[in-house]
């Protein structure tokens, strides 16, 4: 990912919520420290998640609870860990930048249980992977829309079988 | 099902069993995380919901064919001391066994899975063999969760894969790691260089207990950080990729130790040896330190046919929490170092010296007394 002052690769990646607003920035370091964003080890997880250290405190009434926990992004904030599976859905927003600062890819590309593959593969993946082909296509990845092109032709044709333990 | 003191009084498989590298790879780990779709994780449960999930799971994971007369309990059923021997057998995490209500572990006969319930994830698959064998621990973890599977509805995203309560751990929510003995890279001042280099790609490197833990007798972990975007299989590939060239590394160190000064090497090979022959206070610390040095002794047969098991099961049987279950009490440290001392003396009796070289001119003598070599 590029950094959004100059055209080098971005290592700081901040995001804010203001009013309900979510706004992210990408920077890379020389830039983060122009822009005073200078503590690079201070940005634990929760900063790095929700909002850095310089940004204004998310008014409590724009507080996201998850609907099926009770979780809210504020604990998220606090303790960088989220409170249920559903989570993951409620919290989707920056999620991607998150997940590519601490991992290899965004996507999952290792074993797939054959029962939840059955169970809601085909009822919610359809979803998921037209707005993974659209976030791929938007960030030029486009080995990966390829590849979740032909995982949407593979869904589309009638009973599929579950895939088989890949590792 | 199978109690605790017969879990503790057999040695692990992976203890007297080798595998590859086995003389610098002491084990292979590969641990899976899993959740179930219809709970809040531990750390974001009412208590009462910990308990209602450790009940409903706790004979699925039993009734598991791995499981079959092995070892299951709650731990508030557990002590202190009980689940900090679990600890030191690698079978449960510290982490775990802080907690009590509504947590639990299963491990099998063998000790080489255990099935932590309610740590930060639902479920901690773990596997554990011996040398550099990951493939292998993962897959009997593998099959495991293809089976607990069968049973229970996990948290899954096509798109995420295996959700987890920490993103660090999303995708395949799987951590391989690797427990290695370094002593000729601690030796010769390598062995920071190595750390740096193996960090630089993206794994992990420990101590002996995991995270936040001194790498106390030059035993390390490595293990990969990144779980979400690559296949097992890559991981786990790329892990031994990078352990193979840390074991060439601590070979060739090995040998140039051996080569560039013989005597400086038998010298502390030597100490450690009666040091822990001999001594009646020994520390954690200084035990684990001088045992490393007597395994690499047998490494190199300067101590010749040491029982390299042997030396596996004291380094075991002189932790805290072993010392004190065997005493049946708690032990203040002071009196934990005596005991110590005491356990290494008696395990240590069957080892033959070291082999003393004499760098006289004149050969030494074939056959009398090593008096007399010093008599000109």
């Amino acid at each position: 990912m590029k950094c959004d002052v100059c055209t080098n690769e971005a290592t700081v990646f901040l995001t804010q919520i203001i009013n309900g607003q979510m706004t992210t920035v990408n920077l890379c370091e020389t830039c983060s420290k122009a822009k005073g964003v200078t503590d690079e080890m201070g940005f634990g997880l929760a900063e790095a998640f929700l909002g850095a250290g310089n940004t204004t405190n998310v008014p409590r009434n724009d507080v996201l609870t998850c609907p099926s926990c009770g979780f809210t992004s504020a604990q998220l904030k606090k303790i960088g860990r989220m409170g249920c599976p559903d989570c993951y859905d409620t919290f989707q927003e920056g999620l991607d930048q998150l997940l590519s600062s601490m991992h290899k890819g965004t996507r999952h590309l290792g074993k797939i249980p054959t029962r939840a593959i059955a169970d809601s593969r085909r009822n919610a993946s359809m979803e998921e992977l037209k707005h993974a082909l659209q976030s791929a296509i938007d960030e030029e990845r486009y080995e990966e829309a390829a590849r979740i092109k032909i995982e949407m032709q593979a869904l589309q044709t009638p009973a599929p079988q579950a895939e088989s333990q890949g590792a | 099902m199978m109690r605790f003191s017969t879990l503790i009084k057999n040695p692990a498989d992976w203890m007297r069993g080798s595998g590859p590298h086995s003389e610098i790879v002491m084990t292979s780990r590969v641990r899976l995380a899993r959740n179930l779709r219809d709970y809040p994780f531990p750390g974001f449960s009412q208590e009462q919901q910990r308990v209602d999930l450790l009940a409903n799971v706790r004979s699925v994971v039993e009734a598991l064919p791995e499981m079959k007369d092995g070892f299951s309990d709650e731990y508030v059923n557990l002590s202190k001391i009980r689940k900090q021997v679990l600890v030191e057998r690698h079978l449960i995490s510290r982490e775990h066994a802080a907690r009590s209500t509504g947590c639990g572990v299963v491990v099998d006969r063998k000790q080489s899975i255990s099935i932590m319930i309610n740590e930060e994830d639902h479920f901690r698959i773990q596997g554990i063999r011996a040398g550099l064998n990951l493939r292998s621990a993962f897959a009997l973890v593998d099959q495991v969760d293809t089976e607990l599977e069968q049973e229970l509805a996990y948290a899954f995203s096509s798109r995420f894969g295996y959700l987890t309560a920490c993103p660090t751990n999303l995708g395949t929510g799987m951590r391989a790691s690797v427990m290695l003995h370094l002593p000729a890279l601690v030796l010769t001042d390598q062995i920071s260089q190595v750390v740096k280099a193996v960090g630089k790609i993206g794994l992990a490197v420990r101590g002996l207990y995991g995270e936040g833990t001194e790498a106390l007798g030059n035993l390390f972990q490595i293990s990969n950080q990144h779980t979400l975007g690559e296949k097992e299989s890559e991981i786990i590939a790329q892990i031994e990729k990078v352990i193979e060239g840390v074991v060439r590394s601590e070979n060739m160190a090995r040998a140039k130790l051996k080569e560039d000064s013989p005597t400086h090497l038998r010298d502390q090979i030597g100490r450690a040896y009666a040091i822990l022959r001999h001594a009646h206070i020994l520390s954690s610390k200084e035990a684990l330190n001088l045992l490393s040095l007597l395994r690499l002794g047998a490494d190199l047969d300067i101590v010749p046919d040491c029982d390299r098991g042997l030396l596996d099961m004291l380094l075991l049987e002189i932790q805290p929490a072993h010392l004190q279950l065997q005493a049946e009490k708690e032990l203040t440290p002071d009196e934990r170092d005596i005991m110590r001392a005491e356990i290494t003396r008696l395990r240590l009796q069957s080892i033959a010296p070291p082999v003393n070289v004499s760098h006289s001119e004149s050969p030494p003598p074939t056959g009398g007394s090593f008096q007399e070599t010093n008599d000109e």
